[in-house]
C-alpha cells in the first residue's frame, strides 16, 4: 500500500524507471526470458548435435517390438511385446518392490525405534547396534551381500528345501502353489468388502458413543469376529472353492505355481533392512520429542498404559515423525533403482538399461525414466503431506 | 547406480558439447597427445589388465596399433573401461576416440546410432556354457533353463530369438555388469551362461575349476566384433580401417615385429608400399609415411596379436578358424595397400 502511495505521489517527478513496482516487473520479465532462452538453447543444441551425428531421435521406438526376455513380470510378456510394454513391466516391478519395501520397512522401523527406547539394556543395545551398522554401510554393498549370500546359502534345484504345502525354496527362488479360485469365489470377496464396511461404521458408532457416554465398546474384538465370521459364512454358503496349482520339478526348475525370484527377495529385503534403520531413528526422535509432562498428565487423568500411548503420546509424536518419514519413503523408492545391479528387472534395468541400449535412444529413455521417479516422488510427497495435515496438532 | 550416472553424465555431455563431432578427431587426438580407447571391464584375451596392471588383449592391441600409427608410440593410449550399456553413449559424447570393446556389428547400430563400424577384428558367434554335471549335450536340451545374460547386448536378443524359434521356454537373469553375470552363474543362479563363444572361453579360463564347465557345440548367431568410431569423420574412419588392414596385410606378406627391419630392404613392391619405402600412403591418412612400419614394429601383425592373446597356446586356446587369413581358409581379408 505504501509503495502505491509513494508511486502516486512522486509520479510527476520520477522517471518510470525509478518506480520500484515497474522495476520489479522488468527484472522478473528479464529473468524469465533468460531462463526460457536457456532452455530453448539446450533443446535446440541437443537436437542439432543429434542430427549432426546422424542419430535417430524421437519416441516412435516405443511402438517397436522389443525382442528380449524379461524374467519377472506381473503383466503378460513375450519377446514380441512392444517397448512401451517393457516400460510398463519395469514400472510395475519398481512399484511392487517399493510398496512392499515401504510396508515392511515401516513395521520394522517402528519396532526397532521403540526397542531402542526400551529400558531393557539388551533390547536397546541390540537396536542401537542394528541401526549403527546398517546405516553406515552403503546400500549397494548390502544388496550385493544379501543377493550373493542368499544364493550361496541356498541349495541347488535338485536339493530344494521342501516346505509345508508343497512349497520349495532353492537358488532359483521361492516356489509356492498358485491358488486358482473358482467363479463362486467372487462372493467371498463381496463378503469381505461388506465386513470391512460394517467395521468402519462400527468404529464410528463406538467413537461417538465413547465421547457421548464415556462407555467403551470392544471394537477390536468385534471387528475381528465380523471379518472372519462374515467371510467364512459367505464362503460356506456360496460353496466357493479354491484349487491349487503346485510347482512341479522339471529338468531344470519348478514349473507352475507362484515363483519369487531371489533378485526380488534380496532387493526387497535389502531395502527394508536399510530403510528401517533410518525410520527407527525418526521414530525415536518423534517419541523423545513428546515431553515427559504429557505422560505424567495422562497418568494423572487415570489413562491406562495402552491408551496413554495411543491417545496422547503417538498422535503428538506423529507430528514430528511424518515429514522425515516421507523422505525415507522417497529414498526407498529411488534406491530401488539399485536393483539393476543384482539383476532385478525394475525400471532402470529394463527401460533405461536394455531398452536404451537396444534402441540407442539415450536421451529419450533417460528423460522418461527421470519423469517417472519425479512423479513417484511428488505423488508420495502429496499423499504424505495430506496425512501430515491430518495428524498435525489441531489448535483450538 | 554409478553406471547409470555415467550414462546420464554422458548424455548430458552429448547434449551440451558444441558441434565438435564435425571437427577433425585426428587433430584433437594429436593435440592432446594420446588416444582415448574404450574397452571392456575385463574380458581376458580381448581387453583386461594383465598381472602388471597393464591393459592387454586383442582389442587393446588394435588401439595400440592406432597410437603407433599416429604417435609412433604404442603406449600413447589411455583406456576407459565401459559397460556394454555405456559404450555407445560414451563414444558419441566424445569420451572415447575409438571403441574397441567386443562390439557386434549390426545394421541398426551402424545406421541409427551415429557410429561407424571399422571392420571385423574377430569373427565370433554366440554360444552356451553349462555345468558338466548337468549332463546337457545340446542347446536344444535347454528348455526351461535359467540363463544369465549381460544387459544391452545382441546376446540378449539372440537368446530370445533362438528359444522362440525352437519353441522352448527359458528364464533370463539380466545384469548390468559382466562380473555379476559370471558370479551369478558360478553361484548356481543360472544353468546357462551365454555370450560370444570367445568370451565364454575367456571367462572359463578364469574359473577355479574350468573343467567343471563345458561349452555346447551350437553357435546360434553371427557376431562380427570390431572397432567403432563416430560417424561423419572420414579421415578418422579411414585411419582406423587401414590400421586394421595393415595388421592383416603385414601377416599376409610375412612381415612381423621380429623381421620388420630386415623387410625394409625387401624387393617385394607390396612390402615396400606397406612399410613406406616406396610411395607415401601415410600422409593422406594424416599420419607419417612409415605408419605401418611403426604398427608392425611396436605391436606386431594380426597373427602375432591373435596368438599372443587368444591363440591355441594361451589359456583361452581359440583356433584361428574363421579368423585365419583368406588364403588359409578363414575370412580375414585386407583390401590391397596401393
Amino acid at each position: 500500500m505504501t509503495t502505491q502511495e509513494m508511486g502516486h505521489h512522486s509520479a510527476p517527478r520520477m522517471s518510470f524507471l525509478n518506480d520500484p513496482v515497474i522495476r520489479g516487473i522488468i527484472y522478473q520479465v528479464v529473468v524469465a526470458a533468460i531462463l526460457v532462452g536457456f532452455i530453448a538453447w539446450i533443446i535446440g543444441n541437443t537436437a542439432a548435435n543429434l542430427a549432426a551425428q546422424n542419430k535417430s531421435t524421437g519416441f516412435d521406438f516405443l511402438w517397436r517390438t522389443a525382442g528380449f526376455d524379461i524374467s519377472f513380470s506381473l503383466l503378460p510378456w513375450s519377446r514380441g511385446s512392444y517397448y512401451w510394454e517393457a516400460f510398463l513391466v519395469g514400472l510395475i516391478n519398481t512399484l511392487l518392490v517399493a510398496v512392499i519395501g515401504i510396508v515392511f520397512a515401516t513395521i520394522l522401523g517402528f519396532t526397532i525405534g521403540i526397542a531402542r527406547l526400551s529400558t531393557n539394556f539388551i533390547i536397546s543395545s541390540l537396536a542401537t547396534v542394528y541401526i549403527e551398522v546398517i546405516r553406515n554401510i552403503p546400500l549397494l554393498l548390502q544388496l550385493f551381500f544379501w543377493y550373493f549370500a542368499v544364493l550361496k546359502a541356498m541349495p541347488a534345484v535338485r536339493n530344494s528345501i521342501e516346505l509345508p504345502f508343497e512349497s520349495y525354496i532353492n537358488q532359483r527362488g521361492i516356489f509356492v502353489p498358485k491358488p486358482l479360485p473358482d467363479e463362486q469365489f467372487g462372493f467371498v470377496w463381496v463378503g469381505l468388502l461388506l465386513a470391512l464396511v460394517a467395521i468402519y461404521f462400527l468404529r464410528r458408532w463406538a467413537k461417538t458413543r465413547l465421547e457421548a457416554t464415556g462407555q467403551r465398546f470392544p471394537v477390536f474384538l468385534t471387528s475381528l469376529v465380523l471379518l472372519v465370521g462374515v467371510t467364512a459364512l459367505v464362503w460356506f454358503v456360496s460353496g466357493a472353492s479354491v484349487a491349487f496349482d503346485p510347482p512341479v520339478l522339471e529338468r531344470f526348475n519348478f514349473r507352475g505355481g507362484l515363483a519369487l525370484p531371489p533378485e526380488f527377495v534380496a532387493l526387497a529385503f535389502g531395502l527394508t533392512i536399510y530403510t528401517a534403520a533410518f525410520i527407527a531413528e525418526t521414530v525415536r526422535a518423534g517419541v523423545l520429542a513428546v515431553s515427559h509432562g504429557q505422560t505424567e498428565a495422562a497418568q494423572s487423568l487415570g489413562l491406562k498404559e495402552g491408551d496413554r500411548l495411543r491417545l496422547v503420546i503417538v498422535p503428538q509424536a506423529m507430528r514430528v515423525i511424518v515429514p522425515p518419514l516421507t523422505s525415507q519413503y522417497l529414498n526407498l523408492t529411488k534406491n530401488s533403482s539399485l536393483g539393476a545391479a543384482i539383476g532385478y528387472p525394475e525400471l532402470v534395468n529394463v527401460f533405461a538399461g536394455t531398452s536404451l541400449n537396444q534402441t540407442g535412444r539415450a536421451i529419450e529413455c533417460i528423460a522418461i525414466t527421470m519423469m517417472v521417479y519425479l512423479s513417484f516422488s511428488l505423488l508420495t510427497s502429496a499423499i504424505m503431506n495430506w496425512y501430515n495435515a491430518r495428524v498435525r496438532l489441531v489448535e483450538r | 547406480m554409478q553406471k547409470q550416472l555415467v550414462t546420464l553424465a554422458a548424455s548430458a555431455v552429448l547434449s551440451l558439447s558444441a558441434v565438435s563431432a564435425q571437427a577433425a578427431i585426428l587433430d584433437d587426438v594429436k593435440a592432446k597427445g594420446y588416444l582415448q580407447c574404450g574397452v571392456t571391464g575385463g574380458v581376458p584375451g580381448f581387453s583386461a589388465p594383465d598381472s602388471n596392471n597393464v591393459w592387454a588383449g586383442l582389442e587393446v592391441d588394435f588401439c595400440r596399433a592406432m597410437a603407433a600409427a599416429i604417435f609412433n608410440d604404442a603406449d600413447a593410449v589411455r583406456f576407459t573401461s565401459l559397460t556394454s550399456q555405456e559404450r555407445f553413449t560414451a563414444l558419441s559424447a566424445g569420451e572415447v576416440d575409438v571403441l574397441s570393446r567386443t562390439t557386434t556389428w549390426t545394421m541398426s547400430r551402424d545406421t541409427q546410432l551415429g557410429i561407424s563400424f571399422v571392420g571385423t577384428m574377430f569373427y565370433d558367434g554366440q554360444g552356451f556354457m553349462v555345468r558338466v554335471e548337468d549332463g546337457i549335450e545340446s542347446a536344444l536340451d535347454l528348455s526351461g533353463a535359467a540363463i544369465c545374460i549381460e544387459s544391452g547386448t545382441t546376446t540378449e536378443l539372440n537368446a530370445a530369438d533362438y528359444f522362440a524359434a525352437n519353441g522352448m521356454d527359458f528364464n533370463t537373469v539380466v545384469f548390468v555388469d559382466q562380473d555379476e553375470v559370471v558370479k551369478a552363474y558360478e553361484d548356481g543362479r543360472c544353468d546357462v551362461y551365454t555370450t560370444d563363444s570367445s568370451a565364454l572361453a575367456a571367462e572359463r579360463s578364469k574359473f577355479a575349476n574350468p573343467d567343471d564347465h563345458e561349452i555346447l557345440p551350437e553357435i546360434i548367431s553371427k557376431e562380427p566384433l570390431g572397432p567403432v568410431v563416430r560417424a561423419g569423420d572420414t579421415q578418422w574412419f579411414n585411419l582406423a580401417r587401414w590400421t586394421y588392414f595393415a595388421l592383416l596385410e603385414a601377416e599376409e606378406l610375412g612381415v612381423s615385429s621380429a623381421n620388420v627391419d630386415e623387410m625394409l630392404g625387401s624387393d617385394n613392391p607390396a612390402i615396400k608400399r606397406l612399410l613406406g619405402v616406396e610411395g607415401d600412403f601415410g600422409t593422406p591418412l594424416g599420419v607419417t609415411k612409415d605408419w605401418a612400419y611403426q604398427i608392425v614394429k611396436t605391436v606386431g601383425n594380426y597373427a602375432e596379436i591373435y596368438n599372443k592373446h587368444v591363440g591355441p597356446d594361451t589359456p583361452i586356446g581359440l583356433e584361428r578358424g574363421l579368423n585365419a587369413l583368406w588364403r588359409d581358409g578363414g575370412i580375414q581379408y585386407s583390401a590391397p595397400i596401393r
